[in-house]
Formats: C-alpha cells, structure tokens, sequence
C-alpha cells in the first residue's frame, strides 16, 4: 500500500516535468533566435535594420535593410486579407444558417481538407495556375503582390471560414427567433443581430488568418517573384521576410547569416503581437 | 420559414435580403469551386505522370523517384510522434487530472498557444541553430523530427486534452470506490476511454508532418537517398516536392508527387473524421 503512495506520488512530479515541455521549447526558440541575432543586430543597429531600404547582402560594403520585406509581408498579408475573409465570412455564415443538411455533409469536409493541403501543393498550384493567369489577364511576369494575395487569401479561408462558423454558431437561437417574430427576413436576422453577437469569434478568425498568412512561406516563395525591393504597385514582384529566409539561408555565412536570423525574430516579433490580441479578444469573450 | 407568401413577391419585398441570399450563396459557390479545381487539376495533370520507376528504390535524376522520400515521411512521422506523444499526453494527463488553476497552469496555456501560432519557418531557423549547430547533429532526420515534434505538441496536447475532459466523470468515481490508485484510475480507465479522441490528433499531427517543408529544408537537409541511420540527411515528400519545382526540370514528376501528396492528405482527413464521428457517437 504504502509502495502504491510513492509511485503515485513520483508519476504526479513526472506529469508535471511533461507538463513543462510547452514553457521550455518556447524559451528556448526564444533564446536561440535572440542570441544568434544580437551580434548581426549589434552590428547593423536595430533602426537601421528596420528601417533600410536596401537590402543587398553580397554588394561591398553590404546592405541590410529589412524595410522592403517588412513592406512585403504586410501587402502580401493585407492581399489576401482583403480576398479572404469577405469571401470566407460569407462562406461561414452560409454553413452556420444557410446551409442545407445534406449540402453539409459535403462542404464541412471539403473544407477541412483546404486546411490539410500542404503549402507546397497550394504554392505549386500556384506557379503553374495562378502565375500563368495573372501574366496573360493583366501583363508583367505574373510573379507578384496580386498573385500572392489571391494564392494566400485562398489558404486562410478553413481558417476564416471554421472559426466564424463557430462563432455564429454559438450565438443563442433566441436572438434569431426573437428578430423573426418581430418580422425580420432571415437575412437581415442573421446580418444584424447575429453577426454582431458574433463579432469578437470573427476578428479572432480574421488574426489567425493574418498569422498564418504572414507566416507562409513555401506557397509565397514560389509566386511572389521574391525582388528584395520597395515594391510600387502590385504587380511588381514583392519578397517577404519568410522568403528572404528560405532563399538565403542555404549559401549565407557570417553577417549575413545573422541579419537572416534577425530577420526570423522581427517574424516572431510580429507573431507574438498577433497571439497577445488574440488572446485579448478570447478573454473578452469569456467575461 | 415563417412566411408563406411565394418567394419571388416576398423578396420583391426586401430586396436588400435578396441582394445578401445571392452573395452568401455566390462565396460558397466560389469557395467551393477554388477547391474542387485545385484538386482536380493536380490529379488531371498528375496521374498520367505515374509509372513503375517513378517507385523505383533508388533515386536518380532521370527516374525521380518519390519512394525514398515517402520512406523518409515514414521515418520522420515515427520519430517525431515517440518525442510528442509521451510529453503531450503527459501535459494532457497534468492538467486535467492534477493541476488547479495556478499561474503554471496559465503558463502552460499561453506558451502552448505561442507554439501553435510561430510560422513553419521560424521553427526551421531554431531547429537549425539548436538540433543542427549547436548540438553539432548536422542536417539530420533526428533534427528534423525533433523540430516537427516541437511544433505537433500543442495539437497532441490539445486534442489529448479534450479527449481526457470528455471522459464521464462517474468513470473514475467508480475505480476509485473499487479502491483504484490514482494512477492506476489513469492508466486503466481514463486513457482507453480516451484513446480515439488522442488518435484523432495523432492523425492530424501526422497531417502536419507529411505538408511541412519550410522547417524541414534546413534541418533534414534534401538529400533524396533513403536514410540508413538518424543522423543522415533526408528530404520527405514536401520537400522533394519543392526541390522538384524549384529546379523546374521535372514538372511533370511535380505534379505527380502533388497527387501522392493530396492523396495523402485526403485519406488523412477521411480516418480523422472517421474516428471523430466514432467518439461522438460513443
């Protein structure tokens, strides 16, 4: 009996060292990523890493000024921003209180299956689809901010689309049965009471779609065209910083190698801001 | 509904709700049409491209062969669920059956969240410095799977989770009233009756694994040869995949592995909802 205590006793401390994996992996890709940027970032000098606008890493002297591929995620991110959520919004009101039972069956699954499909699927669909289209519709080389925006706008929609349904979905049938007694079409009950009761599960959608989309980088690498310059409109080429990564990283060394790492951390930077207003909104849902 | 006046006259009627119908109904019909093509064109443009060497055991540039890539998908899988099966179910297993809410538990919530939201890439960048420089591992499945395991964590920890709450309270009652240990209350009863909802993640993790390639690229390196021991490079079948389509040598073979990779995928999503419909019944 008093063996049964011990073991009990020693399995709980177990769990609990398990339980720590979460707080330890995210320090140490932290510390990591912090201390191989400081002596680049050192350097440079964060302002004018983060300000530059030239980025040219083998010219003598070299440049490394991270502004255009700041600039280029946010567009790409805004792009597909603007394709994706009117599109997914409408899509999950239409699953929460249009959709038909039998439609369902079919479109739910159709839709988790968007989200299983590997980046690299998406951005070689992209290459040999969307590029092609965008060059012979509109001109230029077709590798640029536009056809990121629609190639990334078409990957956040499960995101989009799953968490709004959610949220429409959890608003009380009473609001709806109240506006339909009182007159309302279905469509005005949906648009004016439940999208507002849904409002804080749809922006919670709309940052995690931004996150994912800001953190893509196999399907961006390979439409965006990848220039490391300011770009002026938005069927100039654009290079984002998930993509400067990728490029890069295979030949650089030294500087180079750590104004690339730094150029990881302002990413995580950004995706830390994302996940603190996210989780903001999530507790003002809560209260 | 609740009018029974004929359509055509009741949306004369409001014709801003006929103007919001016909836009609801078009994104469905566009969403789902994005979908079906994408789909349909890789296997359009896929299938012809099939042929016995294209499975050959050997890779060389003339037969391009996926099959030691889809080995090392295997190995990668393997590896990467033995790391994060037994820290994530642990987790699970703390937090519900011994933690209070406490700052800890708060802790482990927040940094399980930071985890699902860092990007692909930058998991890549620290397994890199970490598994590859630091530890001196090289390019190496066991740095790539260990990056992969760090990133499966909170989806094994969530859905273990999930699957431990949904276990009826009158369960462990019951074994602790027969005089059951704690422990043996989790390990005999607890776990079996949650074990499809921690399957259902363990499948989606695996779906992780066989789509991820930016945090592979620079931790399994690309070497296309089947791997003999942990150490040596490899690339899964993502990542072959982009190798194909950067080179721009063999599109044909691309499209090719796309279909392997969406096959992949679909009959991933089919036994995940297969076995989320099974624990919903239950």
């Amino acid at each position: 009996m008093k063996k049964q205590k011990i073991l009990d006793r020693l399995m709980g401390i177990v769990f609990r060292i398990t339980a720590t994996i979460s707080i330890a992996s995210v320090i140490l890709i932290l510390v990591f990523i912090v201390i191989n940027s400081i002596p680049a970032l050192r350097e440079i000098g964060i302002f004018q890493f983060i300000t530059g606008k030239t980025w040219a890493p083998t010219d003598t002297p070299a440049s490394f000024g991270l502004l255009p591929m700041i600039l280029g995620s946010i567009y790409v991110t805004a792009g597909a921003i603007l394709i994706g959520v009117p599109l997914g919004l409408f899509t999950a009101i239409f699953m929460a209180r249009f959709c038909p039972p039998k439609l369902y069956k079919f479109l739910k699954p159709l839709i988790d299956l968007l989200a299983g499909i590997p980046s690299i699927v998406y951005g070689f669909f992209g290459l040999v689809f969307i590029v092609p289209l965008v060059r012979t519709v509109l001109g230029g080389t077709g590798n640029s901010i536009l056809t990121a925006s629609i190639l990334l706008g078409i990957m956040i929609l499960p995101t989009i689309i799953g968490l709004s349904e959610a949220a429409i979905r959890a608003v009380p049938q009473s609001y709806y049965e109240g506006a339909l007694s009182l007159g309302a079409t279905h469509e005005r009950a949906v648009f004016t009471l439940l999208l507002p009761a849904a409002k804080s599960g749809i922006f919670a959608s709309v940052i995690l779609g931004i996150g994912r989309a800001i953190g893509e980088t196999m399907a961006v690498v390979m439409v965006a065209g990848n220039q490391a310059r300011v770009p002026t409109g938005i069927l100039n080429g654009v290079r984002t910083m998930t993509s400067s990564i990728v490029i890069e990283m295979g030949y650089a060394a030294d500087l180079h190698r750590g104004a690339l790492i730094a150029s990881g951390l302002v990413l995580f930077v950004f995706i830390l801001i994302l996940n603190i207003a996210f989780s903001l909104l999530n507790t003002r849902k809560g209260a | 509904m609740f009018h029974s006046k004929p359509k055509s006259t009741f949306y004369k009627a409001h014709p801003l709700s006929l103007l919001i119908k016909i836009l609801v109904w078009a994104s469905v019909c566009i969403t789902a049409f994005v979908l079906l093509f994408i789909i349909a064109y890789i296997f359009i443009k896929g299938v012809p491209h099939f042929s016995l060497d294209f499975f050959s055991l050997k890779y060389n540039s003339n037969n391009v062969s996926v099959l030691p890539s889809i080995i090392t998908t295997i190995y990668m899988i393997l590896i990467s669920l033995l790391t994060a099966l037994p820290f994530g179910i642990g987790c699970a297993i703390y937090l519900t059956e011994y933690a209070k809410e406490s700052r800890f538990v708060r802790y482990i919530r927040v940094t399980t969240e930071t985890l699902s939201g860092i990007p692909s890439i930058v998991y890549g960048l620290f397994g890199m410095l970490f598994f590859v420089t630091y530890l001196k591992w090289g390019f190496s499945i066991l740095a790539g799977s260990l990056t992969l395991a760090i990133m499966i964590l909170p989806l094994i920890i969530r859905s273990a989770e999930e699957a431990i709450i949904a276990v009826d309270n009158t369960y462990r009652e019951a074994s602790y009233g027969l005089g059951a240990s704690k422990l043996r209350t989790i390990f005999r009863i607890v776990l079996p009756a949650a074990i499809s909802g921690i399957f259902a993640g363990v499948i989606l993790a695996i779906g992780r694994i066989v789509g991820e390639s930016a945090a592979l690229i620079y931790t399994a390196g690309t070497v296309a040869k089947i791997p003999i021991s942990g150490f040596d490079s490899a690339r899964t079948l993502s990542v072959h995949m982009y190798a194909l389509s950067s080179e721009g040598l063999n599109t044909d073979k691309a499209y090719a592995t796309a279909v392997v990779l969406v096959a992949l995928v679909i009959l991933i999503n089919f036994l995940a909802n297969t076995i989320t419909k099974k624990v919903g019944n239950k």
